[in-house]
């Protein structure tokens, strides 16, 4: 199933990787219905310190969703629609073709204009042009794919978003910060002990996660701007864990046990206003907000095994949602609120499960050993998680139809809790 | 202070040993761990360590140097088989009211690592209400979870997993 090409590319990744270890991305299964897509290289585009084409073109592979079709040879490169040959393009088998110019201006930024043109009708869906810094390169080159993207499917594009993973390296933990391939990565926390369960509040601008400094789990909430690690928002006696943020951004609910057992709590960002949501004799964990901020999900062995149950955010009787099997956690839903994700024990293997919420169908979308952590990105097309290979923790990213499947993965470190981040406005 | 050092030594030792990890052919009861080597300084000369360390004559009691209970898996109920052992230890703190204990519950690799933490703490919980029946105050003791995330022993399979859904047992001045 592996692409001879998608394959070289990963492999010139790995040749053109910096010191600093970055991911690598593979793709293990194709998908269907791909949209042929031919990204023409950018007139003039040598004068950007790297290649915009090259980034827009991988995004656009890796979504799964479009098939980069060859355009080697075309001379002179056309700027304009008038200056495209769409019958030659029409032979080629393109349905949508990218031209573009980019050349430095006067004052050292640079401007780069792209078209989005229509093979079949010969005409142009759409353009934008940017103005940009030299460090803006591939932020620019992901804004391209998600215009594409979203002309193209009618959904919007995640290629400008970022994601957060913890990468163990030795005895020393990371949480990182990445743009969604994985490229750019940026350390925002480094420590000797456990980090874990990183998750974005909705505007993207704050990080929840869980570490054990100070020997035992502790609650943070760190700004990303931010250089130096704040006080913890909480540090109860016992556990504090399992962050998740309300859709406004507002409240926090975590898992505490100060009061006993592990039980769900909300509070405010700050770690103030604490009230306790739960109060059961059993383990109450990994709440997970719906997006209308309603309901929350959670896990709890409070029927004799861990299952997944949902109850209304404001308290209240839950109600059971997972029964098959004696091993159902880590619930997570999908930004429409239709579909949810869990990691489902099936003969001792742990698998990532989607559940359609309104017809109870359930689909198995991975056959790993050791599947976890799974998180929706923005769009709700993909669920990155947690997997491993020759037992090194790897990232796994599969299409929440299960059709797509790809790998990303760090040369000699365990990689491990994903949270993919939110849209970011324009 | 200088005996005070070798004191401090002679402890590490004895911890030491209680915490290595039993070799992998061992069944899943790594109980088995070597008796504390005896005391070469006399007892009578010993200075406290710390107010909150565990005294030094008590250690020479086999049993408070076993500080670990074992656990089956997805479970978190105390077996029998340690009622001595946290017996032992129920009985220490309820005689050194100023010592404090922290207990660690672990989980192996598998599984949510959020629902490890929860499930090690309930391990923990387990050991502390138990000790609290024998005698410790509920203040003395505090449940805390590592989850999965220190595991003593890093192989991928039951002969490390046993070791690891494991609690801890650590008096103050040794975490």
């Amino acid at each position: 199933m592996r692409k001879p090409a998608t394959y070289l590319l990963a492999l010139l990744l790995l040749a053109a990787a910096p010191a600093r270890a970055q991911l690598t991305i593979e793709i293990i299964g194709g998908g269907a219905n791909q949209i042929p897509v031919a990204v023409l290289p950018f007139a003039g585009e040598a004068a950007l310190p790297q290649s915009i084409t090259e980034i827009v073109e991988q995004d656009l592979t890796r979504s799964g969703r479009f098939r980069a079709l060859f355009v080697g040879g075309v001379s002179p490169l056309p700027t304009e629609p008038a200056q495209v040959n769409f019958a030659d393009w029409k032979s080629r088998l393109a349905d949508a073709l990218v031209i573009g110019q980019a050349h430095r201006l006067p004052d050292g930024r640079f401007e780069v204009r792209f078209r989005l043109l229509d093979v079949l009708k010969q005409t142009q869906i759409g353009g934008i042009a940017f103005t940009l810094t030299a460090a803006q390169v591939r932020l620019t080159a992901h804004k391209i794919a998600d215009y594409i993207y979203e002309k193209l499917t009618g959904e919007r594009g995640v290629f400008s978003t970022r994601i957060a993973y913890v990468v163990k390296q030795g005895t020393r933990y990371e949480l990182r910060v990445a743009d969604a391939d994985g490229q750019n990565a940026q350390s925002i926390l480094s420590s000797s002990e456990p980090i874990m369960s990183p998750a974005w509040s909705p505007d993207g601008t704050r990080m929840a996660y869980v570490s054990f400094q100070n020997k035992k789990p502790i609650l943070f909430v760190q700004q990303l701007s931010a250089s130096k690690q704040p006080a913890p928002v909480a540090n109860y006696r016992g556990s504090n864990s399992a962050p998740a943020w309300s859709p406004d951004g507002k409240t926090l609910a975590a898992v505490l046990t100060r009061d006993g057992n592990s039980q769900i709590y909300l509070m405010s960002a700050d770690g103030s206003n604490l009230r306790r949501l739960t109060t059961s004799g059993a383990i109450d964990t990994e709440p997970f907000f719906t997006p209308d901020g309603q309901s929350i999900y959670f896990t709890s062995d409070r029927g004799g095994s861990p299952q997944i149950y949902r109850m209304a955010a404001s308290g209240g009787e839950p109600a059971r949602i997972t029964f098959d099997g004696d091993y159902n956690v880590s619930p997570r839903v999908s930004p429409d609120g239709k579909t949810l994700a869990y990691i489902s024990r099936i003969s001792g293997r742990f698998q990532l499960m989607a559940m359609d919420l309104e017809s109870k169908q359930i689909q198995t979308l991975t056959d790993g050993q050791r599947d976890e952590s799974p998180t929706f990105a923005p769009n709700g097309r993909i669920i990155l998680y947690a997997s491993d290979i020759d037992n090194r923790g790897v990232l796994a990213a599969v299409s929440s139809d299960g059709r797509f499947k790809q790998r990303l993965g760090i040369q000699a470190a365990d990689i491990r809790e994903p949270s993919w981040g939110p849209f970011m406005g324009n | 202070m200088k005996k005070a050092l070798s004191v401090a030594c002679i402890l590490t030792l004895i911890y030491g040993c209680a915490s290595t990890p039993a070799p992998e052919s061992q069944p899943a009861e790594p109980q088995a761990s070597p008796a504390p080597p005896p005391a070469a300084p006399p007892s009578a000369a010993v200075k406290p360590l710390a107010p909150s360390t565990v005294q030094s004559d008590s250690v020479k009691d086999g049993t408070l140097a076993k500080r670990s209970v074992f656990y089956e898996l997805d479970k978190y109920d105390v077996r029998d088989e340690y009622r001595p052992t946290l017996q032992a230890h129920g009985k220490y703190l309820a005689e050194h009211r100023s010592s404090k204990m922290l207990v660690q519950g672990n989980c192996d690799e598998r599984g949510s690592r959020e629902y490890n933490i929860a499930l090690g703490q309930r391990r923990a919980e387990g050991v502390k209400r138990m000790l609290v029946l024998m005698g410790a105050s509920e203040s003395q003791v505090e449940p805390v979870s590592l989850g999965e995330e220190k595991p003593r022993c890093t192989e991928h399979g039951e002969g490390c997993w046993s070791q690891n859904r494991r609690s801890d047992m650590l008096y103050g001045g040794e975490y």
